[in-house]
Formats: structure tokens, C-alpha cells, sequence
């Protein structure tokens, strides 16, 4: 968590403290703002689809004042930097930030020998909590990011890790990719690829 | 038990009016708590289930710790003053809003002396309070000093002046049929069955569900919700009158949405809707009021989740042209059948 002015607690009260950690992590509001087509992502994870409602975090404000969580979503230019940097200076702590997508981690595709026009990641405005690679992300990815955040607030995580199955035909690597040219079905059981 | 409170009623009357005036407050205070923050979880819920959504369901079962965990965080932030803010008006405003809410509370009954403190002016009383809702949020947007505020805060003004006159110009239409302004004679006089319901009472003005609707869209108003929400256009002034404020000042301002409506949908169960009577005339209590209540308070949400939000224009020119006049007619038709039968 970033604290700007806020000073460590005199006295630390454990179970406390606990609660209020577990309030904060199930209540994440998250500011309504988009940059680019990542943004386009965050609008999904709160459609009917994916739901972001579901753990709380659909209450998308208007105003910084009344917002706890800053997901940047999309590219920063260095014309729109300092609205960026004001927003997130208006928003009262507790706040946390995500950074949504390739270009706000690091500047993604438009990160270049001699590029002009960029913040290569808003790692470079402000401390991010989170990142979420991705160009852009899916919505799954956006919602295992706020629960990562859950879990970075309140030290536990709320559901098991989902580990991706493993991909079917055989074995080696380099055959499953479908863009090389060694991905021609060979006989196997996966020839349900379309050509 | 009963009969030891009577003794203590005959023996210490000052004492048991003490006690009285406490309970009051409790359950005033404790009731619009609950409905404000579990309201604003409904709100959640049925907002997910008509996008075809499921709303918030993981804190807590059905979601139903989601409130407190909402009312915990916004406790724990950082109170913020901004820059240039009138600090007295600014910290005064949520709590003005919160507190005409609560005072409206007083002389609702909820059932057959189940009333704080019973007023032969009750209903006006309810409406000086209600309006005072208007300036809370006037002054916070005044106070807090930023531009969006202030369109807003001008926006606030001026739809609430417009739908008070409807609003009142049905309620003089319909004092005329009743007679009086105590809330408890007013749903007595229509106990029975829905046929007696000032809504159907037919033969003392064909207007009748004409007004309630009138009413109805006036509390639409006059609560700020969509399609009326004007004050807190997102889309057009950030959040409205309550843009700068954080933490709990903004849940204040929530909160006192809220109460607004359960204070509105109480005043239309009980004038219109025959308050705590059963719609057959068997078992009448609360219960039926907290029902029809809730039903209301149901149909309102459904009506912002369905409807976009009106121009401002349009809002006005419902109101001058549209709400008036016919409030105006049903004021005339209602005392000239009074005078007549």
C-alpha cells in the first residue's frame, strides 16, 4: 500500500486491525476512468459476464474523493500523465493501484528506442500494487487481480489458485503452438484445429 | 409486566417519559440505520439481477455482510478536507441531510400507536423536515467549493421547487377528502378493505389514483432518484453535489438518499395505500405497512434500473406543464365534489 502522510499506527491491535483489513479488501470502489482499450476489458468485469458485483467491486465513483482503488487501464501518454498523477493525489487513503494491461505495466508495444509520447508504465507516476500483463487482458485476468490485491490487503486469499490444465496432444513444446509451421496435426487425436 | 409499567407510569411519570423519549430514539435511529445500509445491498442485489448479473454474494452469504464491510471502510478512510472549503458548512451539511431524515421518522406511525410522538400536524411536519433535505445538500455543495457542486447544488433548487408544488397540491386535494392532517385518523378513516384506500376512494374525486400518481413521480423527484437524478449526474458532474466529499461525509449523503426513500414510500403507504390496514380488512398491523413499504421501495429501484435519466429540461416541463396544471384540476374537481356531497 502506498501512504502518502499517513503515519504508522501507535499501537497495533491485532484482531482489529484484522477486520478492518478484511472491510477494506471486500469493499475495493474502484474509480470510473479508462485510457485505452483496456478499459474496454473493465467494462466487461463489470457486465453481466464476469460480474465484479460479486466481490464488491462494482461501485465504480465518479469522483477520486470516494474511491479506494485506481485501475489503469491503458496506455498513459505523457500528455495525459499529469491528469493521471492529479487523480490519483485525490484520492484519500487508503488507495491502491492496478495496472491493467501491457501499457500501463511498461509501456507495451509503443516502447521503443526514441518513442516521445509515453509513460512507460505507471510504475514511473506512482507505486502499483498489482499488474496485470495481458494486451489487453481478459476479464478473468482483471478479477484474479483484485483478488491478488484481497490478498496482498488481508494477508489471505480467498479462493485456491486456479492452475490451467494441461494442453492436450503431445507433449513436446514447440508442436503446440498453433502458428509454427511443426503444429500440423500428425495423425494425433487434434485435428480439430480449423485451417 | 404491563401492569408494572403502569405503576411505574402512575408512580414516576417524568422518568418513564425519559425512558419513552430514549426507546424512541433507539428504535428511530436503528431503524433507519438498518434500512438505509441494507437497502443500498437490495439496491446491489436487484441491480445485478435485472442486468442479468448476480450482484454481490461473497461477502457474507447472499452478500448480506457486504454493508458493513461498505460502512467499515468508509469509517476507516482518511477524512479529507480539501483546500478553500468553508469548513463549519462543509462538515455540517451530511449530518443536516441525515438529521431531517431521521426527524421525519417522529411522527411516521408504523401501526396502532406505534408512533414516537403523535402530532394533529404530523403530515406537515414531515413535509417541513423533508424539505429541509434540499438545503443539506445545497449548503455541501456551496461549502465544498467546486464547480460540479455548484451546478449540481442550482439543479437540487430548482427540480425541488418544482415538484414541491405538485406534490403539496395533492396533498391539499387529498386533506380535503380526509379532513385532517394526523397520520393516524388518516389511515383509520380508510380501514376495511383496498376499496376504502384514499387511492380508490372514487366518490370523493374520480382523481384519485390520477393524484397518487402524481405523488408518486413528485417522491421520485424530490428523493433525487433516476430517471430524475439530475443532482448526481455521473455521466455529466462527476457525482453531483457531494463530489468532494469522502469517507463517511459521502456515506452520509448516501445514507440520507435512503432514508429520504423509505420516508416518502412510508408517506405514500399511508396516505394512499391505507397505511397499516389489510387490503381485505382481517389482521391489520405493521406488517402491512412494512410490505407495502417495501414494495414501493422495490418499485423505485426497478424504475431506476430500467429508465435512463431525463434531461434537465424535460424534467422541468413535467413538472410546470404537465404535474401542475393537472394537480391544479384534481384540486379544483376534489373541492367542488366536497362542497357539492
Amino acid at each position: 500500500m502506498a501512504t502518502q502522510g499517513v503515519l504508522a499506527p501507535f499501537v497495533h491491535f491485532s484482531i482489529l486491525d484484522k477486520i478492518l483489513d478484511l472491510a477494506k479488501a471486500n469493499s475495493l470502489w474502484p474509480m470510473t476512468f479508462g485510457l485505452a482499450c483496456c478499459s474496454i476489458e473493465m467494462m466487461g468485469t463489470g457486465a453481466s459476464r464476469f460480474d465484479m458485483a460479486r466481490f464488491g467491486a462494482e461501485v465504480f465513483r465518479p469522483s477520486p474523493r470516494q474511491s479506494d482503488l485506481m485501475i489503469v487501464a491503458g496506455t498513459i501518454n505523457k500528455k495525459m500523465a499529469p491528469a493521471i498523477q492529479t487523480l490519483y493525489d485525490q484520492m484519500p487513503e487508503p488507495k491502491w493501484v492496478l495496472a491493467l494491461g501491457n501499457c500501463a505495466i511498461s509501456g507495451g508495444p509503443f516502447k521503443f528506442e526514441g518513442q516521445y509520447g509515453i509513460v512507460e508504465g505507471a510504475g514511473k507516476l506512482f507505486p502499483v500494487d498489482v499488474v496485470i500483463p495481458g494486451c489487453p487482458p481478459r476479464p478473468e485476468a482483471l478479477l484474479e487481480g483484485i483478488m491478488k490485491l484481497e490478498e496482498k490487503i488481508t494477508g489471505k486469499r480467498r479462493w485456491p489458485v486456479v492452475t490451467p490444465p494441461p494442453l492436450p496432444g503431445p507433449s513436446a513444446a514447440g508442436k503446440n503452438c498453433p502458428l509454427s509451421p511443426e503444429a500440423e496435426p500428425a495423425g494425433e487425436g487434434s485435428t480439430e484445429k480449423s485451417q | 409486566m404491563l401492569s408494572y409499567l403502569n405503576y411505574l407510569n402512575d408512580t414516576m411519570p417524568c422518568l418513564m417519559a425519559i425512558l419513552r423519549l430514549i426507546v424512541c430514539i433507539v428504535c428511530i435511529l436503528a431503524f433507519v440505520g438498518l434500512n438505509a445500509a441494507y437497502l443500498v445491498w437490495l439496491e446491489r442485489k436487484l441491480a445485478g439481477r435485472i442486468q442479468r448479473r448476480i450482484g454481490p454474494k461473497e461477502v457474507g452469504p447472499f452478500g448480506l455482510l457486504q454493508p458493513l464491510a461498505d460502512g467499515i471502510k468508509l469509517m476507516t478512510k482518511q477524512l479529507f478536507l480539501p483546500d478553500g472549503i468553508d469548513r463549519i458548512l462543509y462538515l455540517l451539511a451530511p449530518m443536516l441531510v441525515m438529521t431531517t431524515a431521521f426527524m421525519c421518522f417522529v411522527t411516521i406511525p408504523f401501526g396502532e400507536g406505534l408512533v414516537a410522538r403523535e402530532l394533529d400536524l404530523g403530515l406537515l411536519a414531515i413535509f417541513a423536515f423533508a424539505s429541509i433535505n434540499v438545503l443539506g445538500l445545497l449548503l455541501g455543495a456551496w461549502a465544498s467549493r467546486n464547480k460540479y457542486s455548484m451546478i449540481s447544488s442550482a439543479r437540487v433548487v430548482s427540480q425541488n421547487v418544482a415538484y414541491e408544488i405538485p406534490m403539496l397540491l395533492v396533498v391539499a386535494s387529498l386533506l380535503m377528502v380526509t379532513g385532517t392532517l394526523n397520520l393516524h385518523d388518516i389511515v383509520a378513516e380508510q380501514a376495511g378493505g383496498f376499496w376504502n384506500w384514499n387511492v380508490l376512494r372514487l366518490n370523493a374525486s374520480p382523481l384519485m389514483p390520477v393524484a397518487f400518481l402524481i405523488f408518486f413521480v413528485c417522491t421520485l423527484a424530490e428523493t433525487n432518484r433516476t430517471p430524475f437524478d439530475l443532482a448526481e449526474a455521473e455521466s455529466e458532474l462527476v457525482a453531483g453535489s457531494f463530489t468532494e466529499y469522502g469517507s463517511m461525509g459521502f456515506g452520509l449523503f448516501f445514507m440520507g438518499e435512503y432514508a429520504n426513500m423509505v420516508v416518502g414510500s412510508t408517506l405514500i403507504s399511508i396516505l394512499f395505500l391505507g397505511g397499516w390496514n389489510c387490503p381485505f380488512g382481517i389482521f391489520p398491523g405493521p406488517h402491512w405497512l412494512f410490505l407495502k413499504l417495501y414494495a414501493l421501495i422495490s418499485t423505485v429501484m426497478w424504475i431506476r434500473w430500467t429508465f435512463p435519466r431525463t434531461t434537465f429540461y424535460g424534467l422541468l416541463n413535467l413538472s410546470w406543464k404537465v404535474l401542475i396544471p393537472i394537480a391544479l384540476v384534481n384540486l379544483l374537481i376534489t373541492g367542488a365534489l366536497v362542497k357539492v356531497f
